[in-house]
């Protein structure tokens, strides 16, 4: 079954991926001195060409902060995204290409995270999806897989996260969430029926952000397990993890 | 007589009053014309103004692939192994990636010295999957050459991270480190060569014991 959806996964990016390939060529028309091509998407590769002042060139392709162009005499190298700034497009215009930044990052929507940590002394591998309502509120939706010494499980949450210091770089934030937990007792045990259980979640944490569109998030909160039995069953979670913004 | 003398006066007073008052506006009016006419070009250029949009540039930080290769099991030996894999590239030096994979688990010697008195596993308990969420560093980029006209970009990286194993109907916690180097054969296409050693802590075998696996691939990724 994770096979299968493995597959359809891949089957689909590779279906739907030549959709994006298709694009007519951007042309920019060199302003600077001149421009440096590199043999490869990277600070360390050699300069082979320089584009002069009023070449025209097409770029092809992105990679992270590089940009691949060819010159009107066929010769394509990479040049960085602070240079390809300093070029004008086809009206005179100039290049609207930065790097995302801070500003992006005030400005973020989606933002996905994935984080490690330690749950009730076993271990969990949390994925997590989020949108930025505000500056100060957003909404996630977690899913988390469980493995501890006596038993395995899943998690599912939504949260709420109040973020009251949004302007800082290393920020704060608090959150509120309700979800299902299924726990399943470790095979190589006695045999007992698996428990599947509402919860809710009280924490705080912190989200930095490190550069353009990358972000740590580490967080601890307090999980309260509404069990059928008598008692309800408390959890502490820690974890830390990377996240992006998109 | 005097007083038709004051009213002469007065009256041409009155009257050189007007007269600077109307010529102080004409002239301020003038001013304010001019002032008016220097603010206005001499050519209107009638240029539209474009409105300055980010380019469409086919953006290529993703990568898709799919690898070959072996896995050896700690204890039940090494059997051939696939898996897929998804990374995103943040910038030139660091990457975020998700694999995923599956082998089969050999017999322990125990096993294979009992005759099959004795398995430890079933044979469904012995399908072996992981999946793993790493970041990777680009540590040694660089280029190779192959023969006198052919140069491609290549790079030495270090991936770290964590996921899950599911094994002997099981999940557990793996710690992933590895290295792997990439060759570019064309723009967008890439081929790997992957070493990873996955660790997890299992008591399977009767004492509980860290168990590192070592998983050799080699496979081939596409930018998108």
């Amino acid at each position: 079954m994770r096979v299968r959806s493995a597959i359809a996964l891949l089957a689909t990016l590779v279906l739907v991926a030549p959709a994006y390939a298709k694009r007519t060529a951007l042309q920019v028309v060199v302003a600077e001195p001149f421009i440096e091509m590199r043999t490869g998407p990277g600070r360390g590769y050699p300069i082979f060409h320089v584009a002069d002042r009023g070449a025209t060139v097409s770029v092809t392709r992105r990679r992270t902060d590089w940009f691949e162009v060819r010159t009107e005499r066929g010769v394509a190298g990479w040049v960085h995204a602070d240079q390809l700034a300093l070029t004008l497009g086809a009206g005179g215009e100039a290049v609207a290409i930065r790097e995302p930044g801070w500003d992006d990052y005030e400005q973020r929507r989606w933002e996905a995270s994935v984080a490690f940590g330690d749950f009730d002394g076993g271990s969990s591998i949390s994925l997590t999806g989020g949108y930025r309502l505000s500056a100060n509120l957003s909404v996630e939706l977690m899913a988390s897989q469980l493995s501890g010494d006596y038993s395995d499980g899943w998690l599912a949450a939504a949260r709420l996260l109040h973020s009251p210091f949004p302007e800082w770089r290393v920020a704060p934030y608090f959150v509120l969430g309700t979800g299902v937990i299924e726990v399943s007792p470790r095979s190589s045990l006695v045999t007992t029926e698996d428990r599947t259980d509402q919860f809710g979640q009280a924490g705080a944490g912190l989200r930095a952000w490190l550069t353009e569109r990358f972000m740590f998030r580490a967080e601890y909160s307090g999980i309260v397990v509404f069990t059928s039995r008598d008692e309800n069953e408390e959890v502490d979670e820690w974890k830390a993890g990377f996240a992006f913004f998109f | 007589m005097e007083s038709r003398i004051r009213i002469f006066l007065l009256r041409s007073a009155a009257a050189v009053l007007v007269l600077v008052t109307v010529a102080g506006c004409a002239s301020r009016g003038l001013e304010e014309e001019a002032a008016a006419d220097q603010a206005r070009p001499v050519i209107d250029p009638q240029v539209e103004r474009r409105d300055v949009a980010p380019p469409d540039i086919d953006t290529e930080d993703f990568e898709v692939g799919a690898s070959f290769g072996f896995m050896s099991i700690e204890d039940f030996g090494s059997n051939s192994a696939w898996g897929l894999r998804l990374a995103y590239h943040v910038s030139e030096g660091l990457f975020a990636e998700a694999t995923y994979g599956q082998t089969d688990a050999g017999k322990t010697s125990y096993e294979n010295l009992s005759g099959s008195q004795a398995p430890l596993l079933s044979n469904d308990d012995r399908e072996y999957s992981w999946y793993d969420l790493s970041l990777g560093w680009n540590l040694l980029p660089g280029e190779v050459f192959i023969g006198r006209n052919h140069a491609f970009n290549s790079a030495l990286y270090v991936v770290i991270g964590a996921g899950n194993t599911s094994f002997a109907s099981d999940d557990f916690f793996t710690f992933v480190y590895g290295a792997g180097y990439r060759v570019l054969a064309t723009d967008s296409i890439a081929l790997h060569f992957d070493v990873r050693d996955h660790m997890f802590d299992i008591d399977i075998t009767g004492e509980d014991k860290t168990t590192h696996n070592i998983e050799f691939n080699l496979g081939a990724t596409w930018f998108f």
